[in-house]
């Protein structure tokens, strides 16, 4: 069962803001088949009475209660980020988003 | 981008009157509310509004490896108390999901919200909305979809290019003090059969909305500060025709712009239906200004969000129990509650309107259920004390007067003891912390001089520095009287009742009243 067309991955990429050639999409596209198609025999293994599940843990409700301890400061917040201003991460602007 | 329709060339908005005359909106409301929280919503960061740039983050809220989300216990609370003042079923059990996006608003390039299960659904919420021209109002059933659960972004701020430090280079700021404070977002149903109210009706339910977020306490929901936040869906039909392509508006920041946006958005799209255009998906922004929207992101190219179960997070499954608990903490919804008082006190709703736009209703409330009379209450809270409070830069509740002094105050007039002159003096005196109602009186010397002798002197006095008057009024120019009853009053610094002055100045004179 091949997947993963080079259109797919192209459309990925553009989500993740990837810029690919043509070549590393046939060579991606390649790639995440292999690991597509390996997931998807878990399908063939679980029977009907094997409900598809989000979380290995048999628990519901784990919460923490509503209670307020200082951060880290804007100093090392800041201390890993390639570019900063005005105690802000500083980024590329990305497409015309507002 | 697909190549260019009809819709692309620019048309005239349609004057919304004739507008309404061929077409019919239909409205949808996203609306945004920040819970009050002290912490994050995965956190424990604070959520304080107007702190320093990232002060209020830490390694989960940055999403710096090897962290991991635990929900604030609040903000599923606060979130069933909403759904539950909106009428809607909470679900036995749902889960977050995760939202994909790569834009740097979210450290994480994803948001933790949710998708197809959203912990309350199916509500609904009764509005009054005022009809046009002041004739009454009608109550319109906006449908609830779903009240979902999430976590709010950074703040961006756009930069470099044309402010010129940098030239030619375009870049943002990013502040994550806002990230992952707990986001509830409120879905309606399409709401259908409003016609010319519509505007109305988007501005009814948001500020419907936002006195019962602030009646369960779960938010401080200010426009002004994006704690409450409106994104309005419209689209034209003909009638009988199926629903037209939909527009977002987003940027709407103040219910006056709910109002005005929707309303500008029914004028733009008649104007390019009329001309044979086609209305285009897309996100609109709506511009405080101008009052117009313009366009944005076109949603040709809809967003991929590839949402699935977050799975760093266990199911939440509301205990039954639980949540009836949580339905006894309901207040009665606002506008109905207005509507009981106003009947209870006998006004109309204008005269509650009133009320509610001073911030006094809760007291005026509070005074009446301690004994004061309604029509004493309203007069005093939303007349004197509602004065000084502005004059003293306070919020009324902030006013050191209780309903015991309103109570006092009006059965020292009542036994003409004191006037309305005096009471605002009484007042005066309780706000300045010179005791209570009695107190005030005696150290202030006020009362009502009711001795007759002490006012026929002042009487006396009065017609023998005005001879002239004092003529006339002998003479049967009753109107004249007035000038003697106001020396009168001020030789007795207000303390006298004018009209028990003008019955003894008629009396004395041997004239009567015309
Ligand atoms: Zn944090």
């Amino acid at each position: 069962m091949s997947a993963i067309t080079p259109d797919d991955v192209a459309h990925l990429a553009r989500l993740a803001r990837l810029e690919l050639t043509a070549d590393e999409l046939d060579h991606y596209a390649a790639q995440l088949d292999v690991i597509v198609s390996s997931v998807a025999r878990v399908s063939e293994v679980a029977a009907d009475d094997v409900p598809p599940t989000s979380h290995p843990l048999p628990l519901v409700n784990v919460t923490r209660p509503d209670v307020a301890r200082p951060g880290l400061g804007a100093a090392d917040a800041l201390a890993g980020a390639p570019a900063v201003e005005d105690d802000r991460f500083r980024v590329p602007r990305i497409l015309d988003q507002d | 981008m697909s190549a260019s329709t009809a819709s692309t060339k620019p048309t005239s908005p349609v004057p919304f009157d004739e507008a309404l005359t061929r077409y019919e909106p239909v409205l949808g409301l996203e609306v945004h509310v920040e819970l009050g929280t002290e912490s994050k919503m995965f956190c424990a960061c604070p959520t304080a509004f107007g702190a320093e740039p990232n002060t209020q983050v830490c390694p989960v809220c940055l999403a710096l490896p090897g962290t991991l989300p635990v929900i604030n216990s609040i903000a599923v609370e606060s979130i069933i108390r909403m759904g539950l003042a909106l009428n809607c079923t909470i679900v036995e059990w749902c889960r977050m999901a995760r939202k994909n996006y790569f834009y740097p608003d979210m450290p994480k390039n994803y948001q933790i919200s949710q998708y197809d299960e959203p912990i309350c659904v199916d509500g609904y919420l009764d509005v009054v909305v005022p009809l046009p021209d002041g004739e009454g109002t009608t109550t319109v059933r906006v449908g609830i979809e779903r009240v979902h659960l999430e976590e709010d972004t950074g703040k961006l701020t756009h930069a470099g290019g044309a402010t010129g430090r940098i030239h030619g280079a375009d870049y943002s700021l990013v502040d994550y003090n806002r990230a992952g404070i707990p986001l509830v977002e409120i879905v309606t149903k399409p709401i259908t059969d409003t016609g010319a109210l519509a505007p109305a009706v988007a501005k009814a339910y948001v500020a419907e909305l936002r006195d019962i977020m602030r009646g369960l306490g779960v938010s401080d929901v200010k426009m002004e500060e994006g704690s409450l936040r409106c994104d309005a869906n419209v689209s034209l039909n003909r009638p009988g025709d199926e629903w037209g392509t939909r527009t977002e508006t987003k940027n709407v920041n103040s219910l006056r712009s709910v109002e005005r946006a929707v309303r500008s958005e029914i004028e733009r799209q008649a104007g390019v239906l009329d001309a044979g255009g086609r209305i285009t998906q897309e996100t609109r922004h709506f511009h405080e200004d101008t009052g117009v929207t313009t366009p944005g992101r076109s949603k040709e190219q809809a967003e991929d969000y590839r949402y699935f179960p977050e799975p760093d997070l266990v199911p939440i499954a509301p205990d039954a129990a639980w949540v009836e608990q949580l339905r006894a903490t309901i207040p009665e919804q606002p506008s109905i509650r207005r509507a009981r008082l106003a009947q209870d006190w006998g006004i109309g709703a204008f005269e509650m309107e009133s009320l509610v736009n001073a911030g006094v209703l809760q007291l005026v409330e509070t005074s009446v259920e301690e004994g004061v009379e309604p029509d004493a209450a309203r007069k005093w809270w939303a007349g004197e004390l509602l004065r000084v409070a502005n004059e003293r830069g306070v919020e009324p509740q902030d006013l050191p007067v209780a309903p015991g002094d309103i109570k006092r105050v009006e059965e020292l007039i009542a036994a003409g003891t004191i006037n309305d002159k005096l009471a605002r003096s009484v007042f005066d005196g309780i706000i300045s912390g010179e005791g209570d109602a009695d107190a005030v009186v005696a150290a202030r010397g006020l009362t009502v001089v009711s001795d007759d002798s002490a006012l026929l002197a002042a009487i006396e006095q009065a017609l023998v520095d005005q001879p002239d008057v004092a003529e006339k009024i002998r003479g049967g120019k009753v109107a004249a009287a007035g000038a003697i009853v106001g020396a009168v009053m001020k030789a007795t610094r207000g303390q006298a009742d004018a009209g028990k002055v003008r019955t003894l100045l008629l009396d004395h004179l041997g004239v009567a009243e015309g």
